[in-house]
């Protein structure tokens, strides 16, 4: 299956056909969660209608993590079968990773005024992932450092292999230290524990962003192939003159 | 084992012989942490409560600065190739490098860094346990910047790029570190921050040389 789709034709076709409907169905997933979200959900009891910013503030956290753990397994695998894709897949993965974490500490931080009366607490979550976030910059300049494009994406996939062990850190650090940040309330041992009414919208932003993350992932893939690709005949051509 | 013994005796030795690479370290400390009341104001009290913050930030960039020469130098001269090739065992081989680096670095710092803690005005609890955290804190220093040092090895402005990618990576050292003293400050028990210390020392030991190890064969292909 892996090998089957490691072939960069292959994998062209199948992107070329994927692409569109991932833009589609993320629109309207977006479309959907942003109306129910907005303006159909109830307010917070406590929060009133600043708890909105959790349809965005949520989902982009969890991409946060999602993109990062492609990122890693990306990487794995091209250290491991020295798959070129793989290279430009981890690659292309860092800076989308880096938007939807910034996402979620921007809006963090405007939710983090009204709630908590601040704009940033060093607590356990929030520096973890401003960790997630410098470790995401730091992959972003260490593939782009070496004259040599393959040198750099392997030093890259070694430093997200590294970078990996903060995903448990960031999943659990609710959890294992006493933060000002609220412990898991839909991933957790006992079911969701929110009410439908906000589930719903939340969710179906969630499968929006995941949406977003491989189409704007198939869209950069297929302009590095490209791009290579170029490079290639346009060496080929040098040759021949 | 025995290469691995030989290989520290080595690069021990070359410290020792350019001792200006250590001394330069040491100086960077103690000038950087001077800065400090001439920045912050000679208030006894501020530079107490901030004392082993700066101590602790001050000793983590000393480190940062002597990364290059972990492995820049055998790269150069291709010893580091000799050593890749020859040795079955390469992160035994990382693991007895990070040890050389952290006795002409790290062990240097911790035993400077009382003398600076009575400059900052620290308070006489305190001095042990920032002894004891720096020296359980700056073996994870020197395996985490080996991983970033073997990764940037070849990389237009590795200096900068290195202390981009392991500095995010020590904060927990910091934090820990930091905390320990803070406690015996305190009054507190300052175990709980000791054994995270010692929890990431653990995780960092076998962990970091093999990354480290797979970062310089990637380096050497």
């Amino acid at each position: 299956m892996l090998h089957r789709f490691a072939n960069p034709t292959r994998f062209l076709r199948v992107a070329a056909a994927l692409q569109p409907w991932c833009v589609g169905l993320s629109l309207a997933c977006l479309a959907g969660g942003l109306y129910l979200g907005l303006l159909r959900s109830p307010a917070d009891y406590q929060q009133g209608d600043t708890v909105r910013i959790m349809y965005v503030h949520v989902p982009s956290a969890w991409m946060a993590l999602f993109v990062y753990a492609n990122m890693a397994i990306a990487s794995a695998v091209a250290l491991i079968w020295k798959h070129p894709l793989a290279d430009i897949l981890a690659k292309n993965c860092a800076p989308l990773g880096a938007g939807f974490t910034l996402i979620a500490l921007a809006t963090g931080s405007l939710w983090g005024k009204p709630m908590w009366g601040t704009w940033w607490v060093w607590d356990a979550r929030l520096t973890s992932v401003l960790i997630l976030f410098f470790l995401y910059l730091g992959h972003m300049a260490l593939v782009n450092a070496f004259d040599d494009p393959s040198r750099g994406a392997r030093a890259g996939a070694v430093l997200a292999l590294v970078g990996s062990v903060n995903l448990p850190i960031i999943k659990f650090s609710v959890d294992w230290w006493n933060t000002l940040h609220q412990p898991a309330s839909v991933l957790r041992i006992g079911g969701p524990a929110i009410h439908s009414a906000m589930l719903t919208p939340l969710l179906m932003m969630g499968v929006a962003f995941t949406l977003l993350f491989v189409a704007l992932l198939l869209v950069n893939v297929r302009a590095e192939i490209a791009e290579r690709k170029l490079r290639g005949l346009r060496l080929a051509r040098a040759a021949e003159v | 084992m025995m290469p691995a013994l030989e290989l520290i005796r080595r690069d021990l030795r070359l410290a020792w012989r350019q001792g200006t690479d250590v001394a330069m370290v040491i100086a960077f400390f103690v000038l950087t942490v001077v800065l400090f009341p001439f920045g912050v104001g000679p208030e006894p009290n501020i530079l107490a409560r901030i004392g082993p913050g700066i101590l602790w930030v001050t000793a983590l960039l000393a480190a940062m600065l002597s990364l290059d020469r972990l492995f820049q130098a055998d790269h150069d001269d291709g010893s580091l190739e000799q050593l890749v090739l020859s040795s079955p065992a390469l992160p035994a081989m990382v693991l007895a490098k990070c040890l050389a680096h952290w006795l002409t670095t790290g062990l240097p710092l911790a035993v400077v860094a009382p003398i600076l803690a009575i400059l900052l005005n620290l308070g006489a609890d305190g001095f042990v346990v920032l002894v004891g955290s720096l020296l359980l804190g700056t073996p994870v220093l020197s395996l985490l910047g080996a991983v970033g040092a073997a990764l940037t090895l070849g990389a237009r402005r590795a200096g900068v790029l290195v202390a981009l990618l392991v500095l995010p990576l020590t904060i927990p050292v910091l934090i820990f570190g930091v905390g320990a003293i803070d406690a015996a400050l305190a009054d507190l028990s300052s175990r709980p921050h000791f054994l995270l210390l010692g929890a990431l020392l653990a995780a960092a030991l076998p962990l970091c040389p093999w990354a480290a190890a797979a970062a310089l064969r990637q380096a050497l292909e």
